[in-house]
């Protein structure tokens, strides 16, 4: 390959290899391509100094600008917290019903309750807060606790029967199976349905008017329209925790069934639990 | 009348000649362009005024939209996404209309094309306007052809280190202002010009100048005429828009040739002589470095300097204007047609004038009629019929719009007292300069009322809410229903009314009960 070859006809090198009478010229690379060739190779080299790039035994080297995809993120994450920092502090500060009265906190805690809720809430409420049987509907306007914002958010701090919390709502309605005759459970659950007119035997609900007043009125009203204080559900509307129907009812009668909701502001802080307060009330079913 | 052999020649050779074509990887030879004067340069100082004023001045125009929008006459606002053009404004959901303005754009392309060639290449592309411009600038430095071609040739010297630092360093001025100028339509001109100044204007800013002032010194300082022949799609393109009607810059070889540089003395010997003097007066100014009397060729921007050049030296020896011209193909085929001798298959110059040596009235070099042909009117429609649309559209478009969501988790509520509620999440926009109240009510749906999240007021029908000026307001209705109203299938409207003029609109809404008989 000592001898050069040259192509008659352009007057250029070739490389010596021939196929069928073709022969392959020996032209230089273009020079643009070649000085961005060494470009990237001098770019690589610096790169490799300059960022993180060899591996080592242990770890790999940090490069001397001291760059690093985290501490990247945690700069973000902390110019996020010092954004919202001013909003923060001032929901800390003010009461759920000052945060209500400010329409820019309002929509600050009402997006910030929202991402909370659902990390925390919609294990037992519902993706939408529209809850299942035992889980209450947090949309309508049936509270069993109260739906003004304060008293959501005394709900949310302390929970319903939460061992861990002295303020926590206590109330426990008795199992009547023990109390009462079987045929006065059947006319006491006959007269509630009949309250929202879905009571199967009509003929039972005079007697167990009777029943009721004598039993369930203490806590559920004479009206049987509820009592927040106490946690006793109003009986007279379309809104049933469990099930709705003269068995189901009857059933609650006889052994009832008690939920219980941790007590969320140890778990989550005062703040976190005012934001849940005010999304939730703004599911439209607030008082 | 001169003699043509006192027509200065030049020693002039064309760069991308078909004869001496060079190999792709050779070394770019330079073009030293030589000044025209003429018809065709005087147009082009016309339109370089036109284009350049309206590039660099746009974004300086005021246009007073009241206290709620900027005042730039041409603006977009790609922060809060808007689009500004003098009384229009345009958001980003009605980009249909600069869409439907590039359409009108290419089949513009294609309609000049098909009639006048490359009118575009040669008049108003960017790269020849500005090549003109740092042409201008090496001219009045380094001086015309010549001495340029001299200062290039000559070794390193203070004076010529001089020119050299003087031409580019006006070069890149003219650069940095192109760069500088692009920006001022992204933001409010006077606030980014002494951002810009003082060096608090955004990096985006400061990248963006940088950029458009290195491709602008490259391509107009230092690359130039390799862009349109190496770089550009479009010299390729056109020749699927170009036809045997299109102008183009045309050598009429049917009356210049034999072309002769001693025409006179080949006259008397009886020879047969065209009407070119070979003076290369064409080949010098040529900006692409081309000889045109190789006929048609790909480098051809269709400038037609070379007309103004050819055009003085056949008024100086006293022959029509004309060799150069402005011609289709049709016609020049009939011309050459009449031209050439039908025993010797070659061109006699002979036959194209009469007996008194005028043109024969059968020589035309362009038909204007040429013009009007199916393709072009077709081209011509299509145009129009966009631009009528657009304008339509325009003049009928809403400045008020709703769109709603409907909750779909829950999908309803149902309430203590039976009854049935939907969420609904309204957007009002207000596409007006202006803040503006809106009634927005239901319609339909009987009994029904709705509550508005965060407005303190008992439910009803309708309720008035202010949006503010060019924005969108997003508002959480809950509509409820009654239960002795409730139905399956039921459909009602949003609408929304502007309370101090006429717009309005509306919305259709599903309302969702619960599902019965199941």
């Amino acid at each position: 390959m000592s001898e050069k070859h040259i192509d008659e006809l352009s007057g250029v090198e070739t490389t010596g290899h021939e196929w069928d009478g073709i022969q392959e010229l020996n032209n230089p690379m273009p020079r643009w391509w070649l000085w961005t060739f060494y470009a990237t190779i001098v770019w690589a080299l610096a790169y490799t100094i300059a960022y993180p790039a060899w591996p080592m035994l242990r770890s790999a080297t940090t490069g001397v600008l001291g760059y690093s995809s985290r501490a990247d993120v945690q700069a973000d994450l902390t110019a996020a917290e010092d954004a919202k920092s001013a909003y923060v502090e001032a929901v800390k500060s003010k009461s759920v019903d000052e945060i209500m009265a400010d329409e820019n906190l309002r929509q600050f805690a009402t997006a910030a309750g929202s991402a909370a809720f659902k990390v925390n809430c919609i294990q037992c409420h519902g993706s939408g807060a529209q809850g299942s049987p035992g889980f209450p509907n947090l949309n309508d306007d049936e509270w069993l606790w109260g739906g003004k914002v304060d008293q959501i958010y005394q709900t949310i701090s302390h929970g319903v029967r939460f061992a861990g919390d002295e303020e926590t709502h206590v109330s426990e309605m008795p199992a009547f199976a023990e109390v009462l005759e079987p045929q006065q459970i059947n006319e006491v659950a006959a007269y509630v349905a009949s309250l929202a007119g879905t009571a199967d035997t009509p003929d039972l609900v005079r007697a167990g008017a009777k029943v009721f007043a004598d039993n369930c009125a203490a806590c559920h009203g004479e009206n049987a329209k509820g009592n927040k204080e106490l946690g006793a559900p109003d009986l007279t509307d379309a809104i049933f925790l469990y099930a709705s129907g003269q068995n189901a009812i009857a059933q609650q009668v006889r052994h009832p069934k008690h939920g219980v909701m941790p007590a969320w502001g140890s778990r989550l802080g005062d703040v976190k639990v005012k934001e849940l307060a005010v999304f939730v009330y703004s599911l439209g079913g607030g008082e | 009348m001169l003699d043509d052999t006192e027509v200065e020649r030049l020693e002039v050779e064309a760069v991308n000649s078909a004869k001496t074509r060079q190999p792709l990887y050779t070394a770019r030879k330079k073009v030293f362009p030589k000044r025209a004067s003429g018809r065709f340069r005087q147009f082009k100082w016309l339109i370089m005024a036109i284009t350049l004023g309206i590039y660099y001045l746009t974004p300086w125009i005021r246009w007073d939209r009241g206290p709620y929008a900027p005042d730039q006459a041409v603006l977009l606002d790609i922060a809060n996404r808007r689009f500004y053009f003098f009384a229009i404004e345009i958001w980003p959901q009605e980009f249909y209309y600069v869409a439907g303005l590039l359409v009108m754009a290419g089949i513009g392309l294609f309609l000049v094309t098909s009639t006048v060639g490359r009118a575009w290449c040669g008049y108003t592309c960017p790269q020849t306007v500005w090549v003109d411009l740092f042409l201008v600038v090496e001219r009045g430095i380094e001086g015309d052809r010549n001495a340029r071609i001299k200062l290039d040739a000559a070794p390193m010297s203070a004076s010529k280190l001089a020119k050299r630092v003087a031409k580019h360093a006006v070069w890149l001025v003219i650069a940095v202002a192109t760069g500088g100028a692009w920006i001022f339509y992204f933001a409010d001109a006077p606030t980014l010009l002494a951002d810009f100044v003082t060096g608090h204007a955004e990096p985006v800013a400061y990248i963006t100048v940088a950029i458009l002032t290195a491709t602008t010194y490259l391509f107009g300082g230092l690359m130039r005429e390799q862009v349109c022949t190496y770089m550009c799609p479009w010299p390729r393109i056109q020749a699927a828009m170009l036809d045997e009607n299109s102008l183009t810059v045309t050598y009429n070889d049917w009356r210049g040739e034999p072309r002769s540089r001693h025409a006179k003395k080949a006259a008397a010997e009886g020879l047969t002589v065209g009407d070119c003097v070979d003076c290369n007066a064409c080949v010098a100014v040529c900006p692409m470095g081309i000889d045109i009397r190789d006929g048609q060729q790909l480098e051809c921007i269709t400038c037609a300097l070379c007309i103004d050049a050819c055009d003085s030296v056949m008024d100086k020896i006293g022959k029509e204007r004309g060799l150069i011209s402005y011609a289709t193909l049709a016609d020049y085929q009939s011309n050459m047609a009449i031209a050439t001798d039908p025993a010797t298959k070659t061109i006699d110059p002979k036959r194209v004038r009469d007996d008194k040596g005028k043109l024969s009235a059968a020589i035309a070099h362009f038909r204007l009629s040429r013009i009007f042909r199916p393709r072009t009117f077709v081209y011509a429609a299509a145009w129009s019929l966009i631009g009528i649309a657009l304008l339509f559209a325009l003049l009928s478009r809403d400045r008020l719009e709703v769109n709603v969501l409907q909750d779909r988790n829950p999908q309803y509520v149902r309430l203590s007292d039976g009854s049935i509620r939907n969420g609904y999440t309204v957007k009002l926009l207000n596409m007006v300069p202006q803040p503006r109240n809106f009634e927005l009510s239901i319609e339909g749906l009987a009994g029904a009322n709705m509550s508005v999240v965060g407005l303190d007021q008992p439910e009803s029908r309708s309720i008035t809410t202010e949006v503010e000026a060019d924005k969108l307001k997003t508002i959480r209705v809950y509509v409820r229903q009654p239960l002795e109203n409730l139905a399956e299938g039921q459909s009602f409207k949003f609408v929304v009314v502007d309370k101090a003029g006429s717009e309005r609109a509306s919305y259709v809404a599903k309302f969702n009960v619960p599902e019965t008989g199941r």
